[in-house]
């Protein structure tokens, strides 16, 4: 038997023709997995964003809701969502810097330090209704603020984010190398000094990179203020923190239940894309300034 | 009360007295060791250490890996303190004052024993921002005074030259060597008593580490230096004296001429000698 025979495989049945063949059959299983996946996400934007076309226009983003689809506008739900995520950030960026940083630099690593952290962990991935009703219990029951208000959502969405905004930042936190911590320390400054002038610096691209993933995901954020009261339809934006609101998604859920057709298939997806486009702009900024940031590090 | 101690710490300390009572009276002690233990949890790293370190001179310390040395530059500016589960006991006087005390700060003593790394490890901001941030850390606000601080550090770092044109340029743009000369110009900058090198020129090439060295010999006339070195020959060519690590004991320590040419122990010669390390 020569070797071109061998290597060809035509003198010879062994098992390598098929395991070629399993192979073969193998990637096609791959391949298909692949495309269920985003085939049916891509069939689902395209055909969001084809009903949504001659609906969405700046009518809709200037109006308030109506009876009649064509003069129904997003107006007061984007505002009250802009309002409510930017509150958020202002609540949940210091307190979630301050518990990373406690975590990361100032506490000893022992068991309670373990403990913190495993129930932070388990806290990202409580179901956000949860922290609906906590919000409600402790926010409108405990404290006594109103239903359904603009301070009441943000104190909520705050808690829901809050556990991711600690773990990124303590991951930005623990990828600041120990030398530089170390030169800050060799020269005289003090922990906090350390922290304030080269750890926060350096952590900061990757902690604004958690923050806004965060924050776009408290924007898509339905049930907690459903259990709060938020309101699903509400004809004017909030205009202060006691003020009751609307929300892009709540006010997506109200529409859904309109029966009539210029709903179904027009104002509703109009609705989806501009939560769609604000989540992915939010998505992108925050993959940009990661991008960014590693590249200035090289 | 160390004469009932027939430990090696204490024989080189007899000689040293025997050998050069001449120039005892001239040096002046600005660290001195009294019968120091180390600890990582429960596995000793320094026992017993007894030592000098002499005003404006090179003090070199040598021995093979995991004998203690980097632990005992360390205990010099307490940053050991940031390892948890590490303890100390005996005494480490600077100036006559234990460092280890319960009133002291190590933060200001990290301002009197400053520290240069293995690696250079500059900050990711400019090479001016790098030497005025110890000053800055310490409350000095004035600009004019922060440029002339951060210029007489680069010169006595003999950096000056080289990047007086990009002073705002960011410091992980030099070289390995410039990065570790600017290092040392950022401990400089804070005017500290005694410079801590732990193995600085370990990560740059011979050109590089030729700087340094002929830096570390000019230092010496400002400074204290003391500096870890896996390299005989570095240790040779820059320490005036030379402590030899083995296990956590000082085994010898002498002025580096006696140590190379004539050590008083079995160890020593064949440390230094090369036969084992």
């Amino acid at each position: 038997m020569s070797t071109l025979d061998y290597l060809s495989g035509t003198a010879e049945k062994d098992n390598i023709g098929k395991e070629h063949k399993k192979e073969f059959g193998f990637k096609i299983v791959a391949v298909l997995a692949t495309l269920i996946g985003i085939v049916s996400l891509a069939v689902l934007l395209a055909y969001v964003f084809t009903e949504a076309a001659g609906w969405l226009d700046l009518q809709f983003l200037t109006s308030t809701p109506s009876r009649f689809a064509e003069k129904a506008g997003y107006y007061p739900a984007i505002l009250g969502s802009a309002f409510v995520v930017a509150l958020v950030a202002l609540f949940a960026l210091p307190l979630g810097v301050g518990a990373a940083v406690y975590l990361e630099e100032y506490s000893r690593k022992n068991f309670i330090q373990r403990f913190l952290q495993t129930n932070i962990a388990n806290l990202a991935g409580v179901p956000s209704i949860v922290y609906g009703l906590l919000g409600l219990g402790l926010f409108v029951g405990t404290l006594g603020l109103p239903h359904g208000v603009v301070l009441v959502g943000a104190f909520t969405l705050t808690l829901r984010v809050l556990p991711i905004v600690i773990v990124s930042s303590q991951e930005a936190i623990r990828a600041v190398p120990d030398l530089q911590r170390q030169a800050a320390l060799g020269l005289g400054a003090t922990k906090w000094q350390m922290i304030r002038s080269i750890v926060l610096p350096e952590a900061f691209p990757g902690i604004m990179t958690g923050t806004i993933i965060s924050l776009a995901n408290a924007i898509g954020e339905t049930a907690p203020l459903i259990m709060i009261g938020a309101a699903t339809t509400i004809f004017s934006p909030p205009h202060g923190l006691l003020s009751s609101f609307s929300a892009m998604p709540l006010q997506i859920y109200a529409w859904s239940d309109f029966p009539k057709s210029e709903f179904q298939h027009g104002v509703l997806p109009a609705a989806i894309v501009v939560l769609l486009l604000v989540i992915l702009t939010m998505n992108g900024i925050a993959v940009y300034a990661r991008n960014k940031y590693y590249k200035n590090k090289k | 009360m160390i004469e009932i101690d027939g430990s090696g710490a204490l024989n080189t300390r007899e000689e040293k007295n025997g050998t050069e009572q001449t120039q005892e009276t001239k040096l002046e002690s600005v660290i001195e060791v009294n019968k120091l233990n180390f600890y990582y949890g429960s596995t000793q790293a320094l026992i017993d250490v007894d030592m000098h370190i002499y005003k404006n001179k090179v003090t070199s310390i040598i021995g093979p890996s995991g004998c203690g040395k980097s632990t005992m530059l360390r205990c010099f500016n307490r940053m050991n303190d940031l390892i948890e589960g590490t303890r100390v006991e005996g005494k480490v006087l600077l100036d006559g004052v234990d460092i280890y005390a319960k009133e002291i700060d190590p933060v200001r003593l990290r301002r009197h024993v400053g520290m240069v790394f293995q690696q250079p490890n500059p900050f990711p901001k400019t090479i001016f921002d790098n030497v005025a941030y110890g000053p800055k850390m310490h409350g000095v606000r004035n600009k004019s005074s922060l440029e002339e601080i951060v210029e007489t550090s680069l010169k006595k770092a003999a950096l000056f030259d080289e990047v007086k044109d990009r002073l705002h340029k960011n410091a992980l743009s030099l070289s390995g060597g410039q990065q570790q000369r600017l290092c040392i110009a950022r401990a400089i900058a804070v005017e500290p008593e005694v410079i801590l090198m732990d193995e600085p020129a370990s990560a740059l090439d011979p050109i590089a580490t030729t700087y340094i060295e002929d830096l570390i010999y000019e230092l010496k006339e400002n400074y204290t230096v003391v500096i870890v070195t896996h390299n005989m020959q570095q240790a040779g060519r820059v320490g005036d004296y030379s402590a030899f690590f083995l296990n956590g004991s000082l085994e010898e320590f002498d002025t580096t001429e006696k140590i190379f040419l004539n050590p008083s122990k079995k160890q020593t010669t064949d440390y230094i000698s090369g036969r084992f390390g």
